[in-house]
């Protein structure tokens, strides 16, 4: 494929450099990423994966844009309250960077549909506020083999890791086997979060997904990164695979993606 | 003297402290201590039955003692032990 002149002076500060070039900058114009969420996390990734020249970008959200989601969901702004956010996504996305392919989808994940959604791109993001898509999201990769890079926050903590199961790594359930039960572990968005955190993790997302498209430096599929804002302090602890984990062990218990995936929301 | 890393969902059972000290020879008894002086830490971190909720996760240093001793892994002075829960924000 070929660039136009307008096109190589976008992504000139990239294709300077050697680790990506036109090579690269091919690959990430070819590559097609999908973000579950276009909340917190899904914002700043799919800004900075628009402004990076990613050929198709998905984003997958029900959600209509609310005021109290623009103290950090930027890819929002006041006047798209009310509009679905994938739309409000698109409009930004396509303001970014007219040359990319935002594909749209206005709908809750569920074990109906998500096998269909990721089997169309490469990469996908999962910047989601709860653990039922948490799992089901993991577990639909894991069978559909795609790399799955997963952000999570929680007031000022974040938790930043990559799942590539099919390249020898852990999955999310060798590192969290089972969701928690209701009651026990705060898992919806109005527990609070400090909204630029969503800014650090989500664009650490993006980093880590344009890493893995170019094929470029160290992957952390075998370790949790785990970043503390009032701190300002990152961690990373090893993340092994388990032998006994109930989906990409060599005994499984989950073969498909029938199971119960509900949890309660509560705080 | 051996460093505990309170997430922040735990800290307000901690009275907001992120790091506390132990002086357990184990996890364990870890657990057992620090549950003495911040009650309710133990119901959060284990299930009825004492073992390890299986979306709380705890490092020595950076290993996950499910994949070292489990809740018998040993602590010497000095080690840094992560209590790290699953989170689900985004």
């Amino acid at each position: 494929m070929e660039f136009t002149e307008q096109q190589i002076q976008r992504y000139s500060r990239h294709i300077i450099l050697n680790e990506v070039g036109g090579k690269g900058q091919v690959k990430l114009s070819k590559a097609k990423v999908l973000l579950i969420g276009a909340g917190g996390l899904g914002s700043p990734a799919a800004l900075y994966l628009a402004a990076a020249g990613i050929g198709t970008i998905g984003l997958v959200d029900g959600d209509v844009v609310d005021l109290s989601n623009l103290q950090r969901q930027i890819l929002h702004t006041t006047a798209t309250i009310g509009a679905p956010k994938v739309e409000s996504g698109r409009r930004m996305l396509s303001a970014i960077n007219p040359d990319i392919t935002i594909k749209t989808y206005q709908l809750n994940v569920d074990t109906e549909n998500i096998l269909g959604l990721v089997s169309d791109y490469d990469i996908v993001l999962d910047g989601s506020d709860n653990f039922t898509t948490r799992f089901l999201v993991n577990d639909a990769c894991f069978f559909a083999k795609k790399t799955l890079i997963s952000a999570s926050m929680f007031r000022f903590e974040g938790q930043l890791t990559s799942i590539k199961p099919h390249a020898g790594y852990p999955c999310y359930r060798c590192l969290y086997p089972e969701p928690p039960p209701a009651g026990l572990v705060p898992n919806c968005q109005e527990a609070g979060v400090l909204g630029v955190l969503a800014g650090t993790m989500g664009i650490l997302q993006a980093s880590e997904a344009i890493k893995e498209i170019l094929g470029i430096g160290e992957t952390i599929a075998d370790k949790l990164v785990i970043y503390d804002a009032l701190e300002m302090k990152f961690r990373k602890v090893s993340r092994p695979k388990d032998p006994r984990c109930p989906l990409c062990s060599a005994t499984p218990t989950i073969k498909d993606l029938g199971g119960d995936y509900s949890v309660a929301c509560t705080i | 003297m051996i460093k505990v890393r309170i997430p922040t969902p735990l800290r307000p059972l901690t009275k907001g402290q992120g790091e506390v000290e132990s002086a357990a020879a184990n996890i364990v008894d870890m657990i057992g201590s620090l549950d003495a002086t911040y009650p309710g830490l133990k119901n959060r971190l284990c299930d009825e039955k004492g073992d390890l909720r299986r979306f709380v996760n705890i490092y020595v240093n950076e290993e996950d003692i499910r994949f070292l001793n489990g809740k018998e892994t040993s602590l010497k002075d000095g080690d840094e032990v992560s209590i790290v829960p699953a989170i689900a924000g985004g």
